[in-house]
This record gives C-alpha cells, sequence and structure tokens, in this order.
C-alpha cells in the first residue's frame, strides 16, 4: 500500500501529543507526590503507572484511599473509570493488525488521548498513530509519576499553569473533526448530556460509560 | 491490562459487522464530547465552574479559527493559568 499524503505514520502520533505530554508529565508528577501521601510507598505508584497507564483511574483510585476508603472500593473505581476501554479496544481492533504481542502492546497504549488522535474519523484508527502517541505520553506518565515520587514538594501545582485545561481544549479539538454527521452530532450532544447529567449522582467513571451508551443511536438502522 | 486487550487479541485485523461498526463509529464522538464536559466541569463527583471553561471557551475559538491542536491546547492551558491568576 502506497503511503499518500494523507497517511500518517508514527512521528504524527509523536508530534501530536508532545505538548499534551508536558501536561502529562505535570499530572504524572502530581500524581506520584499524591500517591505517596496516600501512603502507597514509592514503588508502587510507578508500578501502577507502568502497568496501568490511565490517569483518571489512577486519580480516582488514590483520592478514594486518600478519604480513607478500603483498597476493595478504590479498585471498583478504577475498573470502571477503565472499563471503557473495553469498547476502546473492540473500536481499535480492526486497524491492529500483525501478531498477538503486538496487538497487545498497542492496546497497552491506549489512552483517551492516543485513542482520540489515533481516529481518523469514520471509526478508522492509525496503529502508527497510536504507537507514537502512545509511547511518547506513557514515557511522560510514568516519568512524570517517577519524578512526583523522588522530588515531591518541589514541583509546583499544575492547575496554576492551567494545564488542568489542556485536557478538555485537546477533546474538543479532537471532537470537531468527528462531527461529521447529523448522527454524531446528536451522539455527542447526547453523550456530553449523558455524562454532566450523571456525574453528581454516580459513582465516578460511571458517567463516561453511559455517555458511550449514546452510541446506541446508531442501532436504529 | 486484560480490559484493554480484549478487542484487538480476539478481533486483530478483521473488521466488524457494518451494523456494530457504524455503532461503534459513534461511540468517538459521544465519548471525546462526554470527556470534553467531564474534564471542564468535573471535580470529583461534583460539577464546578471554574477558570476552565475559559480556556475551553478560549480553544473552541481557536478551533473555529483552524489554529493548529497544539496552540489550541497551550491557548487554553495559557488563559486558564491567565485567569487563576487574575481572579
Amino acid at each position: 500500500m502506497a503511503a499518500g499524503a494523507e497517511e500518517r505514520g508514527h512521528r504524527d502520533g509523536v508530534r501530536a501529543t508532545l505538548p499534551l505530554s508536558i501536561a502529562v508529565l505535570g499530572f504524572g508528577v502530581s500524581f506520584g507526590v499524591l500517591a505517596r501521601a496516600a501512603g502507597m510507598g514509592s514503588v508502587a505508584p510507578i508500578v501502577m503507572s507502568g502497568t496501568t497507564f490511565a490517569g483518571s483511574a489512577q486519580f480516582a483510585a488514590t483520592s478514594v484511599l486518600s478519604a480513607g476508603g478500603s483498597v476493595a472500593t478504590a479498585v471498583v473505581a478504577a475498573v470502571l473509570l477503565n472499563a471503557r476501554y473495553a469498547a476502546i479496544g473492540v473500536s481499535v481492533a480492526p486497524y491492529l493488525t500483525g501478531p498477538w504481542w503486538s496487538r497487545f502492546l498497542h492496546a497497552q497504549l491506549l489512552v483517551d488521548e492516543s485513542w482520540a488522535i489515533s481516529a481518523e474519523g469514520g471509526g478508522r484508527y492509525n496503529p502508527r498513530v497510536l504507537l507514537g502517541a502512545g509511547l511518547t505520553l506513557y514515557a511522560a506518565w510514568v516519568g512524570g509519576t517517577t519524578l512526583g515520587v523522588l522530588f515531591g514538594n518541589v514541583i509546583g501545582d499544575p492547575n496554576r499553569l492551567g494545564l488542568d485545561a489542556a485536557f478538555p481544549a485537546l477533546f474538543l479539538g479532537l471532537l470537531v473533526p468527528q462531527l461529521t454527521s447529523t448522527r454524531s452530532k446528536q451522539a455527542a450532544v447526547l453523550g456530553a448530556v449523558i455524562a454532566i447529567a450523571l456525574t453528581p449522582i454516580a459513582p465516578p467513571g460511571v458517567p463516561i460509560i453511559a455517555a458511550g451508551a449514546a452510541c446506541l443511536l446508531g442501532w436504529r438502522r | 491490562m486484560l480490559i484493554k486487550s480484549i478487542g484487538p487479541i480476539m478481533l486483530g485485523g478483521r473488521a466488524l459487522p457494518p451494523r456494530v461498526a457504524s455503532l461503534i463509529g459513534l461511540l468517538a464522538p459521544a465519548l471525546l464530547a462526554a470527556l470534553v464536559a467531564i474534564n471542564t466541569f468535573g471535580s470529583g463527583q461534583s460539577l464546578v465552574l471554574d477558570e476552565r471553561v475559559l480556556g475551553v471557551a478560549a480553544a473552541g475559538i481557536a478551533i473555529w479559527r483552524r489554529a493548529p491542536i497544539l496552540l489550541v491546547v497551550v491557548i487554553a492551558a495559557g488563559v486558564t493559568a491567565g485567569a487563576r491568576a487574575l481572579l
């Protein structure tokens, strides 16, 4: 298959995520600090970031522990928040070819940001972009966690730099090109409304999954 | 690790039936919109109106003006940081 001007490769994935990776680094640091404060020690947060690679799930689990919740509750929160990755993994599956270990690796690099960046509209995904984006974010996340665990107090608050607004801004920038049909716009509105409506009343992670239910609009065909 | 692998391990390389594919095709806009909303207004389990919304609004304008995504993200962070410093 000849690579046309339109085809994106690994570097595009890396480039697309570089600004976000700085934000991710900052959050990795804050996760490392928070996890240590919650009594997770020095090694556990790094291992967690390395194997889970899912910021929202990790923060949720840690805040449950900080608030005095049980390990079981923290795990449930993390699993719920990660449940969407079952659907995300399925959505990317047709585009991941190659041996099982390669598919496994690509799947592990799936986070909201790398998934969204690798999307090419119409339900297609680019595995090379996923690899580039995912590895960059992974390095930033695990690296940030390590720094946070080691140097705790020195780094300032990522919110002071407005980094927490970087994520919704990125998701917005990735959402707009996806709005190619009336159906997709409806799904978007419904997804946002469901998520907002459920946030105050449902446990963390459920709003996102329910928003995914908005795609059931696709069934009426 | 298990959750992320289910799809690609079992279905790698093969396409889904068209009905399921069209369903999955709507997953992205729905989830992305939800992620925008939750990351703009969510704070733990509550909804909060804070400086992030200004950053996201600025991002919206930048996107409308066809700014590259790099710049959009930087603008959002900058506006939010600036608003926090001033307010």
